[in-house]
């Protein structure tokens, strides 16, 4: 895990950019909140009680290394070799848990005693109230009206593992408006409190941070696929993209090797022209949402856009200012999926393989077929989550 | 000269009288009231007038304020539409104005095109709460400059004596004195710990005036804000005037003359 505090040339410069991209736009109030953390994540994460403390968890609660699953029916039909790294496998169903591990020693060392997140389905309120469950801090998780409503399920997981889950009520009442109120709550409780942003996003080190947490993702594909293939290197990464933290895990150690294609894919929810869409490097442009400067769907007045997806993980109308560095500068290759053939994509892998996809993942699913990858490739692709949480979306495709 | 400036300039020795600086939504309650708030603030008292561009995603606001903000985008507020309504403001109001904001829609305006339309309507200062201190040192100060624009920052009980130097260091006009850790309209009142701090602030000697903000909504916690530094702001306050108003020019001045005038005799 020392590669965990190395850069590379697509990583945040000194400033908290990438590009034109990233910075801290956060009002005055959370100014010393995010200055303690960016003078102090570093040195944390490069400690050697905390990286001991770090891969022990991941190891023996989290249950790392995930498997690099080569799936042969798969790779038959798109005639290419298709490799699975299934953090569907992590505690709790998805990676989401890798990041609130880190966080959540993070914020023990920086001596906080309350820990408060936002979250869209409910996965990352799962994997933060899990870890302060664990670590016996206080959580509050915040959630919009609408999605308490739709993620019943994860809204139980949550209480029974004791965090507080208080419904956002202004806005659109969905993950954008859970993140304003998160942030709210940060400011009126500045100094005891962690915020535990649950992607890639954020005002700076936020998005270096969680990328850091994410970055064991690549790291494990290396090893895994070399021992697999005898190659270090895919010719294909692929991962879904919402605000980004499975993509930036999975892309981190391959942002170098230029011979890597990294894939991110969106989604396009009822298709790129129907207005009910999430594609946000499709449909947005750059501005400043949540603290960074980053590509986001908004008017021409430059008012936040409601995005729409079947998938609550992807309904986010910004990317993580890496994500919209590497759409820039064209390292990163970014397509987008439908709610439909996500869905489809979902049920090929469950008869393929036997293995129930997260509504999420599948839009990265979705688009093996348009890669043209060659029968000699590799292909990794991140299956970021299972899909138990989405059995009831599913259950309406079932005959 | 700015008439930010100028409102300020000797401010320093009559501390007591305390300016009024009164926040709104602009096309709140309706679309097209901008103009009769900001003329019946002026011909109660206000001092100063600073009149927020509502924004889809308020991170610094409460619930009152984020409200009136969702209220106006549904009427149709945007900043081209609030600089058609402010086009003829400088036929009829003398006293400075302020835009508040959030910084995408500026941004997505262009910065240079927002600051020329300022100078033209005559608006004298922003303030953008999130947008960085470093990035409008490097990107856009000199833009504002141009324009003569002022740049309002924020300081907070949290900020750092050194930080508050440096904000002190690049302001002009006023600096924003936030009294809590809080956003806007969530705490009422003045409390001890608020007045250690505001006795740290005048300790300090700043070169800048100081407006007290948050937690400011009638006579008494104006004028105890008032004896700490050169007046206050009041804005979750007057929104909820305005949401209650069935007589928007006689409410708003009899808002206005009340937190500026309130009899100490009935005070208690």
């Amino acid at each position: 895990m020392e590669a965990i505090a190395e850069k590379k040339s697509y990583q945040v410069d000194s400033r908290g950019y990438y590009g034109n991209f990233g910075g801290a736009f956060i009002p005055e109030m959370l100014y010393p909140n995010v200055e303690e953390l960016r003078e102090n994540y570093l040195s944390i994460i490069a400690e050697p009680s905390f990286q001991k403390e770090y891969n022990d968890l991941l190891r023996n609660y989290v249950g790392r290394p995930t498997p690099l699953y080569r799936a042969n029916r798969l790779s038959e039909k798109y005639k290419t070799n298709i490799f699975l790294k299934r953090e569907d496998l992590c505690h709790t169903g998805a990676h989401k848990v890798n990041n609130t591990i880190g966080q959540i020693l993070m914020a023990k060392r920086l001596g906080k005693k309350r820990v408060v997140a936002e979250t869209g389905a409910g996965q990352h309120g799962v994997a933060t109230a899990t870890v302060c469950a664990l670590m016996d801090i206080e959580c509050i998780v915040y959630m919009g009206e609408l999605d308490i409503e739709r993620q019943a399920p994860n809204v139980a997981r949550m209480k029974m593992l004791g965090a507080e889950v208080r419904p956002a009520t202004c806005g659109s009442r969905t993950l954008k408006d859970a993140t304003n109120e998160a942030m709210r709550h940060w400011i009126n409780n500045p100094v005891d409190t962690h915020y535990i942003i649950g992607s890639v996003v954020g005002p700076h080190p936020y998005p270096d941070m969680v990328a850091r947490f994410q970055a064991i993702i690549s790291e494990e594909m290396r090893w895994q696929l070399k021992e697999q293939t005898g190659k270090e290197t895919p010719d294909y990464v692929v991962a879904c993209v919402g605000g980004g933290s499975n993509a930036a895990g999975s892309f981190y150690h391959f942002l170098d090797d230029e011979n890597v294609k990294l894939v991110a894919v969106e989604a396009a929810g009822q298709g790129l022209t129907s207005g009910h869409s999430a594609a946000t490097t499709a449909l947005g442009k750059p501005g400043v949402l949540h603290g960074s400067r980053t590509i986001l769907m908004q008017t021409e007045d430059g008012q936040v856009v409601e995005p729409f997806s079947i998938s609550a993980g992807l309904d986010y109308p910004g990317i993580g200012p890496q994500h919209a560095y590497l759409y820039d500068s064209g390292r990163g290759i970014f397509m987008s999926a439908t709610d439909e053939e996500a869905v489809q994509a979902a049920f090929e892998l469950t008869r393929f393989e036997g293995i129930i996809p997260a509504l999420e993942s599948s839009h990265a699913l979705a688009v093996l077929g348009q890669l043209g990858a060659s029968e000699n490739e590799n292909v990794i692709l991140n299956l970021s989550g299972r899909g138990d949480k989405d059995m009831a979306t599913y259950m309406k495709y079932i005959d | 000269m700015n008439r930010i400036t100028t409102l300020f300039s000797g401010v320093k020795d009559q501390i007591e009288t305390g300016m009024l600086n009164v926040y709104f939504t602009a096309g709140f309650p309706e679309l097209n009231d901008t103009m009769r708030v900001l003329q019946a603030l002026q011909d109660g008292g206000a001092d100063l007038v600073e009149i927020g561009m509502p924004y889809s995603d308020p991170v610094a606001d409460g619930e009152t304020i984020q409200k009136s903000n969702d209220q106006a985008l549904e009427n149709g507020m945007s900043v081209k539409v609030l600089f058609d309504q402010l086009a003829n403001m400088r036929e009829t109001i003398t006293v400075p104005v302020l835009l508040m904001g959030y910084v995408n829609p500026v941004l997505q305006y262009g910065i240079e095109n927002f600051c020329k339309k300022c100078a033209e309507v005559g608006v004298d200062g922003l303030i953008l709460p999130d947008m960085p201190m470093d990035v409008y040192l490097n990107e856009y100060k000199a833009i504002f400059d141009a324009y003569g624009i002022l740049n309002i920052f924020l300081v907070t009980p949290q900020t750092s004596e050194k930080r508050i130097r440096q904000i002190d260091e690049v302001s002009e006009g006023f600096i924003y004195t936030v009294s809590s850790a809080s956003v806007t309209g969530s705490k009422s009142g003045v409390s001890e710990d608020m007045e250690s701090y505001f006795d740290r602030l005048n300790a300090m000697q700043l070169r800048n005036p100081r407006l007290i903000g948050f937690g400011i909504k009638d006579h008494q916690t104006f004028k105890k804000a008032s004896g700490y530094s050169a007046g206050a702001i009041i804005g979750s306050a007057f929104i909820r005037v305005l949401q209650e108003s069935n007589d928007l020019e006689q409410d708003i001045k009899s808002f206005v003359r009340s937190v500026k005038n309130y009899p100490e005799t009935i005070e208690a």
